[in-house]
């Protein structure tokens, strides 16, 4: 009796350790690029971008691999508050591209960056309807007649200040029927034709093709949003991360991105 | 509830071990309750105490958390509805395809939220399948409060229908095939002998109904739009105030677990007292609402 208690005591330890590996193993490591330091730029790289940089991310990363063999980019996508508290909680990123200088300046000032963060693109919001117009949006002022149904970002994300910003500056008090919480979402609802129209950047509209049509407006100069770039925390693969925020902030960045419909800083 | 209680004694007895189950069962037991209570604690250590009561006090949070629970109500309301005759149906009819009902009925269950407010949005959208019908005829469901309750019935339904059915089934029909020959009507066997009869099930379907209502994010973030007072229900209010107040999202989560804790206690309590209630009328294996299986 007394073995069998024994044996079972030891079945529950090994479980226990079964148990706990398996769950240490769920964090994800460190990227595996610090071994190879001294010959040239390789390894691996863990890029964290604003979602609104997913299309030219992409292609940038594709040919940053293209261009230093031996180099492996992840990229990893969601709205900068979001990821800029990954960051602050030890999520492994070597870069951080933010769509808005706050959120930037929030991991500056926790001391998680390693040098000064780079603006390399601007981003300016856009009237998007969809494709037949049906409430003949023409003009920003046109928002706030009575049954245009307008979707707007909430205020505390970077979307919707920017549109308090424009509505002041506009001089036009918008009643939208939403607010949310993400520019995708608003752009969602106009590609869906449940809303007249929305307020998304100018990218957006462009890489939506021809389910959305853009109306730019003048007054959008008002609130232009930079898009910084900075090298995360000392001590992980900086010489990769220099060469790739050279590259996003260098020509070849740039043209990708004003193909994207990004202005320059 | 006593007939298992005495094969779990027997079978016990025949192993020799009186601790009924072995130690390491409770090793991996007690890993499990830390994977649930562990996120809860942290939350809670995470709370700005002395910030607590302004900060769940304000009015975003008082009108969500009401616009809230004035939805999850009326998502109830319509789960008991439509998920009573469905329960019904599947538990006592016998027709073709009811196997692929249940499938249908089961379905939100295991699907994302999003899929569910995607879906919603092709039905009754203004481009969707309905929803054009519907705004000839003067309603506009797209980021309406009944946006939201419709987001919450599609995502609570299954809970309602399932303990239901499990509850319907565990009570056998005995008391009906009875009542029936002693001749009343289907109605009146309905009414005076299986909802009586099965009262917890439906007591702890609802309540469960409530709560998934409560907690639904996906399908009305989706469908429904986020708008004070209006859509935007207290998980999104959560989701959005994440975005620059983490305090102020910690707190409201704290009022959502709270919430969803005091509903399911509701919900495993109610049961057992039930049974009890109902011990003299109804025989064998009271199981709580939830346990659908057969024996």
């Amino acid at each position: 009796m007394s073995s069998f208690r024994g044996k079972s005591r030891i079945t529950a330890a090994a479980a226990a350790v079964a148990l706990a590996g398996a769950l240490t193993s769920c964090v994800p490591a460190a990227p595996a690029g610090n071994a190879t330091p001294n010959s040239g730029p390789s390894g691996a790289l863990t890029v964290f971008a604003a979602s609104s940089l997913k299309a030219t991310f992409t292609r940038l990363a594709a040919e940053f691999e293209a261009r230093n063999p031996g180099t492996k980019v992840t990229l990893s996508f969601a709205g900068s508050s979001d990821l800029a508290t990954q960051i602050t909680q030890g999520a492994p990123a070597d870069v951080f591209a933010s769509a808005d200088t706050r959120n930037m300046s929030r991991l500056a000032d926790a001391g998680l960056l390693d040098g000064t963060a780079r603006n390399f693109a601007t981003n300016v919001l856009v009237i998007a309807v969809p494709p037949a117009n049906p409430a003949s949006v023409t003009s920003f002022a046109d928002l706030a007649r009575p049954g245009v149904k307008v979707v707007v970002c909430a205020s505390q994300v970077p979307c919707g200040t920017a549109a308090d910003a424009v509505e002041k500056a506009a001089g036009v008090t918008l009643s939208p029927v939403s607010e949310e919480s993400s520019v995708t979402d608003v752009l969602g609802k106009v590609v869906s034709g449940e809303a007249d129209a929305g307020l998304v950047y100018v990218t957006d509209v462009k890489g939506a093709g021809a389910k959305v049509k853009g109306i730019p407006f003048h007054e959008s100069g008002e609130a232009v949003n930079t898009y910084p770039i900075a090298a995360v925390g000392p001590g992980r693969n900086n010489e990769l991360a220099e060469a790739f925020i050279a590259m996003v902030a260098g020509a070849d960045g740039s043209a990708i991105l004003s193909e994207a419909g990004f202005g320059a800083p | 509830m006593d007939d298992t209680q005495t094969k779990e004694t027997m079978k016990q007895a025949r192993n020799g071990a009186y601790g009924g189950i072995p130690r390491w069962v409770y090793a991996i037991a007690a890993a499990g309750g830390l994977l649930v209570l562990l996120p809860v604690a942290a939350m809670v250590a995470k709370v700005n105490w002395p910030q607590f009561i302004p900060l769940v006090t304000s009015e975003s949070s008082m009108t969500a958390l009401g616009l809230s629970l004035r939805t999850s109500a009326a998502s109830t309301a319509l789960c008991l509805v439509l998920g009573v005759p469905l329960a019904l149906v599947l538990a006592r009819g016998r027709f073709p395809g009811q196997g692929l009902l249940r499938s249908f009925v089961l379905l939100p269950l295991v699907l994302p939220p999003v899929v569910g407010g995607i879906a919603l949005l092709y039905t009754f959208g203004r481009q969707g399948l309905l929803g054009r019908t519907l705004e000839v005829a003067g309603l506009q469901i797209a980021f309406s409060t009944t946006a939201v309750v419709l987001a919450q019935t599609f995502v609570a339904l299954p809970f309602l229908v399932v303990s239901l059915e499990g509850a319907l089934r565990t009570a056998g029909n005995r008391y009906e095939e009875v009542a029936a020959t002693l001749g009343a009507r289907p109605t009146t066997v309905l009414r005076r002998v299986t909802l009586p009869l099965v009262l917890p099930g439906l007591a702890s379907g609802a309540v469960l109904s409530f709560a998934r209502s409560l907690g639904e994010f996906g399908a009305t973030l989706t469908f429904a739009g986020s708008l004070q007072g209006v859509t935007r229900t207290l998980p999104l209010e959560i989701y959005l105030q994440r975005e620059t107040d983490a305090d102020a999202a910690v707190a409201l989560s704290l009022v959502l677990v709270a919430v969803a804790a005091a509903v399911v206690a509701l919900a495993y309590r109610r049961p057992r007292s039930a049974d009890i209630s109902l011990a003299g009328r109804k025989s064998p294996t009271a199981a709580p609402a939830s346990g659908g299986g057969v024996p």
